[in-house]
């Protein structure tokens, strides 16, 4: 502690302001409430009054003899305390200069200053920094804080080179250093400092306080002994706090110092609730704030708003030369004023200032504290003004700025709000149609910018919807013919990030996009070949886009994206893109002319989710082509895709399933499942709570049952369909269908049949024949026409009202629901009664017709 | 002097300087004739015939086509483009002032300019003319209060700011500014072209329109 605490004041002596205490709301704060503690000395703490200081409390007042009351012995302009014994002791008070010898005089003292008491304590807290030595004598002081923590110290030192008590990371939270006071009666009391104040470590009630050495005793045995010193603590370190971190006062330190009451202080308060704090922004270290670098910053700021254009053009040129990669300079230059000026700047008409502002804003925006701050400080807005600039370079600056701040949703909804989108999109529009070869270079460079904004922008589903209906598809659609990667990976991106939009998707889908799309997937440049997969990924939902790839040769380029197994990003897109892509047959055909599903089987294996989804989603499309399916078994697919079944991603769940599913139809495909136990693996994720998983693992379940040869043995030692029931109860039509797809399948085994019977699943299939979704009325007649087979099920079902509803189906548009509910009536004609509701129900005559 | 005459004289001279100027073709230095011209009719109305601009005059022109605004800049701008130093810019002084100083290449703005903030035409930027061109940047508080302290506090500034720009722009670090410290200067950052007070016209593209481009439809 001692170490920490005297290395601490050590600092001080570095800063030129090291004399005075700065004025801060926390600063005031804590000089009321030490002048509160102060005055309430003499009839609260009369003990503790009286104590003698080894060293008088020295500073320069303006109080005077005139001041005080009969306590004291006054002539002409000085006086001495009456409880100072001997009159050659110092006076108390001379003209400017007073000296304290105890608490009670000082007490006394402040007082008598009547409305400048604050004053007065500030006087004393800044004429006297070692107050603690002054106060106890220097070896008492320099023991206590030594005291009981000086074999840690030691041990300390080893662990941590800078030799400070609190651990380096703990002193990135602000803590000082922890220590151990021994008291009397309590035991020992373990106090954390730290920068928001000093708090005491789960210490119960009160003690007494004591400190000794082989000459002297100090003992302070009350609860406001405790606080006396944890205040001189507080003081000592917020003053410490207050020259070096002056900066860290105006943000978060205002925070976390309403802890730091006197009444918390004698009240327990750990050091943990300075963890939880939230902290939203990380805090430069204080070492920088008495770094060259600060200091050059607080100076080229004031000249930047203090001068006149000039002398803040010549400033803005200099701040260009500041690291501004470092977090720690762009908050200085906040939080010295610097960042609101420069915005402010932006509403001037001195181009070229605003040209420098934009240079250091362009940069500084790249921090994620000052996007929130600049939006804050409604810099968007003056942003998106400039946008409509006389000087090109402006624009350019202005919008690339934009593209940095708009990396959060509250500055692009803003960017919209102030119509931004459609002046970005302005931008384009001015270097397609620019003509004059002087300007060509700068307005490229402008367009180039305006496409990066709204690269940003179009994060945000309105702003895509606003880009689309500003007509900046077509815009970027013809930048697309550049040459420029610096240009065409913002227009893709845009392009990408709109297509997820069905309405964008639309205008996209043109010839002549598609056709750029595939071409860039030949670029040298991965992030371009990225975006480019990306937006054909989200494209080719669309039937004629697929064609469109396939017909611009797209799918050749797209196969030979797969070599870059190391790039995980581009993998992800790329097999997004031949997912999407191997929709069309016609183009799985092409892609198996290269032999891409033994390639994407090997892909099943060692790959990031983003991959693995759209591996599983595109087996499945391939696995529709028959003789495809006996190449994933011939290539060792189908083993790592029953692994894939036991990962948590939902998505990748879905995808997995279907693909599974897809194998599943081929006999041989469905002995190696039986081999890996993959029927158990897909039942339990009928317990999935996402009901996209429940109905894919149902549909995969249907022809494992029809195919596997001891698919009985496996359901019965599973127990699975026990979940039935609870599934037929599901919201989801979806799921409904697919469990009655299992029914189905379940109910030629008539000891199963019999367990389901039990299970109430007669009532519960004729409770849905309400519904109107023609899928759901294909499968559930299906399940109702194959559970029929069971015992008086034919009875119940008439019994339950299934007749009626069936009977209407018959009206469906769609041949399948006739198909099924005509086998399921069939089945239910076989009870007499059944008979009567369909005949009266004019079934006869629908069947006719 | 007839009208048309008027104009052949002016097309004859406006090839004759045409020749000698750079960034300007023919029409253009018509143009620029026209409005000189003009401006010389003002000019005239009150003191009888002259061969050129006065420096008030002239310094009027700096400011209405040009937008500048700083009068010690003016008076520079005036000097240099009156080459012959007899207090009037004449109609050829005027194009090719234009043509070499607001029109030149970039390289030829870096001359005009340094040769604008070298003060005494030591071939140094000194301190000294440092301390002339920005000291009007600081004029409030002495108004303000009045007090002596004060003004040692802005002779303080106005030496700490001359530090940081020296620290930024002196690169071979004997005190004062040569071309070359300018040159690279300007190089890394083109803003500091203009460094000690604005000199060139501020909005190039407006004058063309109004002069060099309009008036050739007449």
């Amino acid at each position: 502690m001692g170490v920490s605490l005297s290395k601490a004041a050590q600092w001080t002596t570095f800063s030129p302001d090291a004399s005075k205490l700065k004025s801060t709301p926390t600063n005031e704060a804590l000089l009321k409430e030490i002048l509160t503690f102060v005055e309430q000395i003499g009839s609260q703490h009369p003990q503790e009054a009286d104590f003698t200081f080894e060293a008088p409390l020295q500073w320069r007042t303006t109080v005077v003899t005139s001041d005080l009351k009969s306590d004291y012995h006054i002539r002409d302009s000085t006086a001495w305390s009456h409880e100072t014994d001997s009159r050659e002791a110092p006076p108390l008070l001379t003209p400017f200069t007073v000296r304290v010898r105890s608490l009670g005089q000082l007490s006394m003292l402040i007082q008598a200053a009547e409305d400048k008491k604050l004053e007065e304590v500030q006087a004393c807290l800044e004429g006297n920094r070692d107050f603690l030595v002054k106060i106890l004598g220097p070896r008492i002081a320099s023991q206590l804080l030594e005291d009981g923590a000086y074999a840690d110290v030691e041990s300390l030192k080893e662990d941590f080179w800078n030799g400070c008590r609190a651990p380096p990371w703990r002193q990135a939270q602000g803590e000082i250093c922890y220590v151990v006071i021994e008291s009397v009666d309590t035991g020992s009391l373990n106090v954390t400092c730290c920068t928001a104040g000093v708090f005491l470590n789960g210490v119960g009630g009160p003690g007494a306080l004591f400190i000794s050495n082989s000459r002297k005793e100090f003992i302070l045995n009350s609860a406001a002994g405790v606080t006396l010193w944890l205040l001189l603590f507080h003081t000592y370190i917020m003053y410490i706090h207050s020259v070096t971190c002056r900066l860290r006062d105006c943000c978060s330190f205002r925070k976390t110092s309403s802890k730091a009451t006197l009444a918390e202080l004698s009240s327990e308060t750990s050091s943990e609730s300075e963890e939880e704090e939230e902290r939203p922004e990380h805090q430069p270290e204080s070492d920088f704030y008495l770094s060259s670098e600060f200091l050059q910053i607080k100076k080229l700021v004031k000249y930047l708003k203090k001068g006149d254009q000039k002398v803040t053009l010549l400033m803005l040129c200099c701040m260009l030369d500041l690291d501004l990669t470092q977090d720690s300079c762009n908050l200085a230059i906040r939080d010295e004023g610097g960042l609101q000026f420069l915005l402010n700047l932006l509403d001037t008409n001195e181009d070229k200032c605003k040209i420098g502002a934009l240079k250091i804003l362009i940069r500084m925006s790249r921090c994620v504290p000052i996007q929130r701050s600049m939006e804050d400080m409604l810099g968007v807005r003056s942003l998106v003004n400039n946008l409509d600039s006389e000087v090109t370079k402006v624009k350019a600056l202005a919008a690339e700025t934009i593209a940095n701040v708009a990396n959060f949703p509250r500055a692009r909804r803003t960017v919209r709000q102030s119509g931004g989108i459609e002046k970005l999109i302005k931008l384009l529009d001015c270097f397609l149609k620019s003509q004059k070869k002087s300007d060509h270079l700068e307005n490229m460079e402008a367009a180039r910018c305006g496409a990066l904004a709204l690269w940003s922008c179009s994060r945000s589903t309105k702003n895509k919807k606003a880009i689309c209906s500003a007509g900046g598809i077509p815009l970027l659609g013809c930048l697309l013919t550049s040459s420029l990667e610096s240009m065409l990976i913002p227009v893709v991106g845009t392009l990408q990030e709109c297509a997820s939009e069905e309405s964008s998707r639309i205008t996209i889908q043109s010839k002549d996009i598609i056709k750029n799309l595939v071409k860039n997937l030949r670029s040298n440049c991965t992030d371009l070949q990225i975006q480019c997969s990306m937006a054909l990924f989200k494209c080719a939902e669309d039937t004629e886009t697929r064609d469109l790839v396939r017909k611009y040769k797209g799918l050749k380029p797209l196969v030979e994206l797969l070599n870059n197994t190391n790039n995980k990003e581009l993998l992800a897109a790329a097999t997004g893109a031949i997912w999407k892509c191997s929709i069309s047959i016609e183009n799985v055909l092409i892609f198996q002319n290269d032999k891409v599903l033994e390639s994407l089987a090997g892909l099943l294996t060692a790959q990031p989710e983003e991959v693995l989804i759209n591996v599983a989603g595109a087996l499945t499309e391939f696995l529709q082509v028959p003789a495809n399916k006996a190449v994933i078994r011939k290539c060792d697919g189908i083993k790592p895709m029953i692994q894939l079944l036991l990962s948590t991603n939902q998505a990748l769940l879905v995808n997995v399933t279907k693909a599974i599913s897809a194998c599943a139809t081929d006999r041989e495909n469905m002995k190696i499942i039986d081999e890996l136990d993959g029927i158990s693996l897909l039942w339990s994720l009928l317990q999935n709570p996402n009901p996209e998983v429940q109905a894919s693992a149902a549909w995969a379940i249907c022809p494992c049952i029809g195919n596997s040869k001891d698919a009985m043995r496996t359901v019965l030692s599973f127990q699975g369909f026990g979940r039935i029931p609870d599934l037929l109860m599901s919201t989801n039509n979806e799921v409904l269908a697919s469990i009655c797809a299992v029914i189905a399948k379940l109910a030629k085994y008539k000891n199963i049949l019999a367990t389901l019977t039990d299970l109430g699943i007669v009532s519960l299939l004729t409770k849905l024949t309400n519904t109107k979704d023609d899928r759901l009325r294909h499968h559930l007649s299906d399940a109702i026409c194959h559970c029929c087979q069971f015992a008086n099920n034919t009875a119940a079902f008439g019994e339950a009202g299934a007749v009626e509803p069936l009977v209407r189906y018959m009206k469906s548009e769609d041949i399948l629901v006739r198909q099924s509910a005509t086998m399921a009536l069939f089945q239910l004609s076989w009870d007499p009664n059944n008979n009567l509701t369909m005949l009266s129900r004019g079934a006869v005559k629908v069947s006719c017709v | 002097m007839s009208s048309s005459a008027n104009k052949k004289a002016i097309q004859a001279l406006a090839e004759t300087i045409s020749k000698k100027v750079e960034h300007f073709n023919k029409k253009e230095v018509e143009c620029l004739i026209w409005r000189f011209n003009a401006l010389l009719e003002a000019q005239k109305h009150s003191d009888g015939s002259v061969s050129g601009l006065d420096r008030n005059q002239f310094k009027v022109v700096l400011h209405n086509l040009f937008e500048m605004t700083d009068d010690f800049i003016m008076d520079r701008v005036f000097r240099i483009f009156d080459k012959d130093n007899d207090g009037f810019v004449t109609v050829e002084e005027w194009i090719q002032g234009l043509s070499v100083h607001f029109w030149g290449t970039l390289d030829e703005q870096k001359r005009y300019c340094f040769h604008m903030y070298d003060l005494k035409g030591s071939g140094f930027i000194t301190r000294d003319d440092i301390f002339l061109l920005l000291k009007d940047s600081f004029h409030l508080r002495l108004e303000e209060e009045g007090r002596e302290d004060d003004y040692q506090d802005e002779q303080d500034e106005i030496n700490e700011l001359m530090e940081i720009v020296l620290k930024k722009m002196d690169h071979d670090k004997d005190g004062r500014l040569s071309f070359q410290d300018f040159e690279k200067s300007v190089k890394k950052e083109e803003l500091l072209l203009e460094a000690f007070g604005s000199c060139l016209p501020n909005f190039r593209k407006k004058f063309e329109q109004q002069v060099l481009e309009k008036q050739q439809d007449e």
